[in-house]
């Protein structure tokens, strides 16, 4: 086998039902969505309960980290290097948890789902790791507008919103 | 302001999850609002996401939907929200491959590139790269030179990552950046050093010396990065791999000297390195194993799973090297990753000695209620190949199976076990009553009906010839009265199987089938009332026939011969012995490598023998129909020496009276056609050729097949013979490319292939009788044939092997193996002669100073056959 940078064969992150919610798989290890829906439920059912951190199944080894109702799966190959894996692992739930500050949940993360899919794809780009470090991902993820103070929208904003405020108390 | 945060907090509170339910047509018709002025960003956003959402569910858009929403996408960049552009960035990379005429946006991306925001270039060159082909590729080539070297880190990683996508369309254009590429792995940051280091290496991967030269070049200046590190890793170990001749002694240090790095990650992959490298000697893996072995201990889980997985590969080449982690590998039993513990076991089982069997046996006990059912099987697999390796230890591993077997578990496990205690009877005769009375004990309360039936079969088997069959006999009839039907139908032929063995036993035997006579299922009815008939007539032949020895044919192919009856209309019955009888696989033997448990996908059907094939191909070619049924298809023979001009292989076809040669043909040179290829044979042996099939065309590379037909002798004793064979056929040359012949006119030529030989064994199909003695009884001495013969062989096992190649026949009872430190053996070996005859042969061989002295005698129910027979050895 020939040494590449294509290591990761997919990130996922699922739901308490085992849902995925956010994910990606960058090879043809499962090539149909229905494959990839049989493949996450025997994951979820072996590892929601288990607090193992890694699991071999189907040829793959797959590393996972949960909190609350998040499950966090990278899956390589079985003869990738572990902690290499883990360190992906690391840097997505750590910037996730970064991401959704107060409370790391479904909920949360269903709020702020534009900002989780453009962190995702910056930690991994088709199978080769981009970036590892977490607060180096924050940086490129950029902080989304409601965020921004009061001072920094236009005085055009400002106005439509206590236009739409006053419209709404009158009804 | 504050209005606004509440409002959001409301939805929040009420669970809105605008993700949930999706439709695609209603989320399609939303671009429409990207055409809106002023561009309100915030619910174009929304949208945006809403689309990736729905890709990353899985649907599927079609390339008209994609392409409509992509263009309404590309209204979005006149907005300046940085959110929105890079959501825009994300769609247009999701959308490259669904989407027509993406590249539209190639100038709105460069200009985001090019720019002076560094949030914009990096997402922005990734997202041109995946919508830009080898042409245009030449127009941004500036910029992407630029931006390989460019200071800020994420601007560079997203250059050189692209590089290597585009790699694979066109490696040409990339490899011209190969200085900035260089330039950019001396970066002091460690993901951009990462990436240049991997595209440096796809650029010059083909110049060997290039890359030992980059190896030896980068291990000497330290490089920053541990992701850089275990990638020149592995590159040092693809080099060294690579490599036939001499062993680079600096590649091989330098892997070793990263076994001292700081970084855990660093010293795995070297250590997992080293150990996969087919050069690596005993000697050079103890400090790999060393690393590993403090790895064993760390609080990850991962690391100790990294190290006990990298472990457990070594115990399947160097089990002494792994020993010194014996210890370790113990602790790790217990661990709470199950992943973890598994491997421990199987690796602590193949490294262990015959003294720690007991100790070991006994933690596994201790965990095994602990775990699954899909460890378990792993457990028991490798109690099994355990058993293999230590024969004598079979008392302590049958009672942990027998406690096994008594503790809860599904069918899946209890399987594994009966399977397991089945193989070690088979492998082990002192295991055998002990295993016996293990699985008369599990039948007595057994949820799983086909495993109760399998068990009762055995002890049909095997129960007969144990020193007291007598005490097996009570829990088989208790299932009689207990069970279902099935089990109740299996028993009682149990049952009929020890009647038919012992004398003393019969008239016992007789009268439990006589109470089963009364039974109210139909198919236990049947089977007792024939039993009860055929043991009555206390005739030795009939009991084998239909109760010791019976059908042998393979059921897929019994199911095809009785369609086929059906179909034709004709006044004759049935002849079974047109079914090719079941092909005698090789008893399943559990690899050494079973380390983890891999789901089980079940075959539903029982797959076509090849034999079954080959019939079915060679009854749709009208020249055979008429043969009949084929009798038996021998393996393929190669009739050419490997890596000549054309490849030929031979497979025989015995019919009743014809010899079937099929030529399964392989023209290597790819500026020839081959037309009318056949083979042309010639033999002074009495056997008549028929006809020839030509094989009207052979391409390169293009498998073809020719079959010649020839007629067996009418004198039956004459059945060996010699064919001279040669390859002739009309030779056009052709283009290499496109495989047209240059002109309509080609050229006759020859071409000399190996002889081909009919053997004894072409005419003899294999045969199992799972009780010998009753068939040797039953075929009787009418046509017994004895004979004594002086082989010179150097052993008894050679003698054995080469007698059964010989003749062709299956040996029973195991005797083919003969048991260790004795002189003497008697051989059993079975099969059908051309034509339906039984053949029996038993061989008496006695082993004395470099020879073999051997009793043959053969019975048969033909009389012709036992000479035929004796000429295999003669």
């Amino acid at each position: 086998m020939n040494p590449s940078l294509y290591l990761v064969k997919g990130i996922l992150l699922l739901d308490n039902d085992g849902n995925r919610l956010l994910g990606k798989y960058y090879d043809s290890t499962f090539p149909t969505i229905k494959e990839q829906r049989a493949f996450e439920k025997i994951l979820f059912t072996k590892t929601h309960k288990a607090n193992g951190e890694i699991i071999m199944i189907d040829g793959l080894t797959i590393v996972y980290r949960s909190i609350v109702d998040l499950h966090f799966y990278v899956i390589g190959s079985t003869s990738e290097n572990e902690i290499i894996l883990v360190s992906v692992l690391n840097c997505f739930y750590d910037t996730i948890s970064l991401i959704l500050k107060r409370g790391v949940e479904k909920k949360a993360l269903i709020d702020y789902m534009d900002t989780c899919t453009l962190a995702l794809d910056e930690i991994c780009d088709s199978g080769i790791i981009l970036e590892i470090d977490p607060m180096s991902v924050m940086q490129r993820v950029s902080v989304r507008e409601s965020d921004v103070a009061l001072g920094e929208q236009t005085l055009f904003d400002v106005l439509k919103m206590a236009k739409d405020q006053i419209k709404s108390n009158f009804k | 302001m504050l209005g606004k945060k509440d409002s959001k907090k409301d939805d929040e509170s009420g669970g809105s999850n605008p993700f949930k339910n999706l439709e695609k047509a209603s989320v399609l018709q939303e671009t429409r609002t990207f055409n809106e002025t002023p561009i309100n960003a915030k619910k174009c956003c929304l949208i945006l996401t809403k689309i990736l959402y729905m890709i990353n569910q899985g649907e599927h858009l079609a390339p008209t939907e994609a392409t409509q929403a992509f263009f309404a996408m590309t209204k979005l960049f006149q907005c300046k929200d940085v959110m929105l552009r890079r959501m825009l960035y994300l769609c247009i990379k999701e959308m490259a491959n669904i989407a027509n005429d993406v590249i539209i946006v190639t100038s709105s991306l460069t200009k985001d590139m090019t720019g002076k925001e560094d949030i914009y270039r990096g997402p922005a060159i990734r997202a041109l790269c995946r919508i830009t082909d080898n042409t245009m590729l030449q127009s941004i080539e500036r910029y992407m030179k630029q931006a390989i070297v460019d200071k800020s880190r994420s601007v560079s990683s997203a250059a050189l990552v692209s590089s290597l996508h585009l790699m694979k369309q066109g490696p040409e254009v990339v490899k011209r950046w190969v200085n900035e590429v260089s330039e950019a792995v001396n970066s002091d940051n460690v993901m951009v050093q990462y990436h240049a280091l991997g595209l440096l290496y796809q650029i010059k991967k083909n110049d060997k010396l290039a890359i030992t030269k980059l190896v030896s070049k980068f291990s000497k200046s330290s490089l920053r990065s541990p992701y850089a590190y275990c990638f020149l890793i592995r590159v040092a170990a693809h080099q060294l791999e690579e490599e036939k001749d001499g062993f680079d002694k600096t590649l091989f240090d330098f892997i070793e000297s990263c076994l001292r790095h700081k970084s855990d990650m660093v010293i795995y992959e070297a250590a997992s390195a080293i150990v996969s490298l087919k050069c690596t000697t005993s000697k050079e893996l103890v400090s790999a194993v060393g690393v590993l072995q403090l790895l064993c201990s760390s609080p990850k889980p991962s690391l100790r799973y990294a190290a006990v997985k990298t472990l457990n590969k070594i115990s399947i080449t160097h089990p002494a090297a792994v020993t010194a982690c014996n210890i370790d590998l113990e602790n790790l039993i217990t661990d709470q990753n199950r992943s973890i513990a598994t491997l421990a076991i199987t690796t602590l089982l193949k490294t262990g000695n015959e003294s720690g069997v007991d100790r070991l046996m006994k933690q596994i006990a201790s965990f095994m209620s602990e775990i699954s059912d899909e460890f378990k099987i792993v457990v028991v697999d490798a109690i099994q190949s355990l058993c293999l390796k230590f024969p004598r230890k079979h008392n302590v591993m049958m009672s942990f199976l027998a406690s096994m077997l008594r503790e809860d578990g599904g069918f899946e496990y209890k399987k594994a076990i009966v399977n397991t205690i089945i193989a070690i009877i088979e492998e082990n005769p002192e295991a055998k009553e002990s295993g016996l009375s293990h699985l008369c004990e599990f039948i007595e309360d057994c949820d799983f009906l086909p495993l109760a039936t399998r068990v009762l079969h055995l002890l049909g088997r095997e129960g007969p010839r144990t020193t007291t069959p007598a005490k097996y006999i009570r829990y088989i009839y208790n299932r009689v009265i207990l069970e279902s039907a099935e089990v109740r139908a299996a028993a009682v032929s149990a049952l009929a199987k020890f009647g038919a063995s012992s004398d003393d036993l019969l008239p016992s035997i007789l009268v439990l089938l006589n109470r089963s006579k009364l039974d109210e299922d139909d198919e236990v009815r049947d089977r007792a009332t024939f039993f009860y008939d055929i043991l009555s007539q206390n005739d030795k032949a009939l009991s084998s026939a239909y109760i010791l020895n019976t059908l042998n044919v393979s059921p897929v192919s019994l199911e095809r011969a009785l369609l086929q009856y059906n179909q034709s209309v004709t006044e004759k019955p049935f002849d079974i012995k047109v079914v090719p009888t079941i092909e005698v696989t090789e008893s399943h033997k559990p690899s050494a490598e079973t380390s983890l448990p891999k789901t089980v996908k079940p075959t539903d059907k029982p797959a076509a023998s090849r034999q079954d094939l080959y019939s079915e191909q060679l009854s749709a070619i009208p020249e055979f129909a008429h043969l009949g049924p084929l009798f038996k298809s021998s393996a393929p023979v190669d009739l050419t020496e490997p890596e000549t001009e054309y490849s030929v292989k031979c497979v025989k076809h015995t019919f009743t009276n014809y010899i079937v040669f099929q030529f399964d043909c392989l023209n290597t040179l790819n500026d020839q056609l081959l037309e009318k290829v056949v083979v042309k044979m010639d033999t002074a042996d009495g056997y008549e050729i028929i006809s020839y099939k030509t094989c009207p065309k052979l391409p390169y590379n293009t498998p073809g097949v020719a079959y010649t037909l020839v007629k067996i002798p009418e004198d039956p004793s004459q059945v060996v013979a010699t064919f001279g064979c040669n390859l002739k056929f009309v030779v056009k040359d052709c283009d290499p490319n496109t495989g047209e012949p240059d002109n309509e006119e080609g050229y006759q030529d020859e071409y000399g292939l190996e002889n081909v030989e009919v053997t004894v064994s072409d005419h003899v199909q294999k045969v199992l009788k799972p009780n010998f003695g009753a068939s040797w009884e039953e075929v009787g001495a009418e046509n017994e044939l004895e004979d004594t013969y002086a082989l010179s062989m150097p052993s008894l096992e050679e003698a054995i092997k080469n007698i059964i190649q010989f003749m062709g026949l299956q040996p029973c009872e195991r005797t083919e193996r003969p048991p260790e430190g004795k002189n003497t053996h008697v051989l059993l070996m079975a099969g059908i002669y051309r034509g339906g005859h039984d053949v029996l042969v038993r061989a008496k061989l006695a082993y004395n100073d470099g020879g073999v002295a051997m009793q043959l005698t053969i019975r048969s129910s033909d009389s012709i056959v036992p000479q035929v027979i004796a000429q295999a050895v003669g």
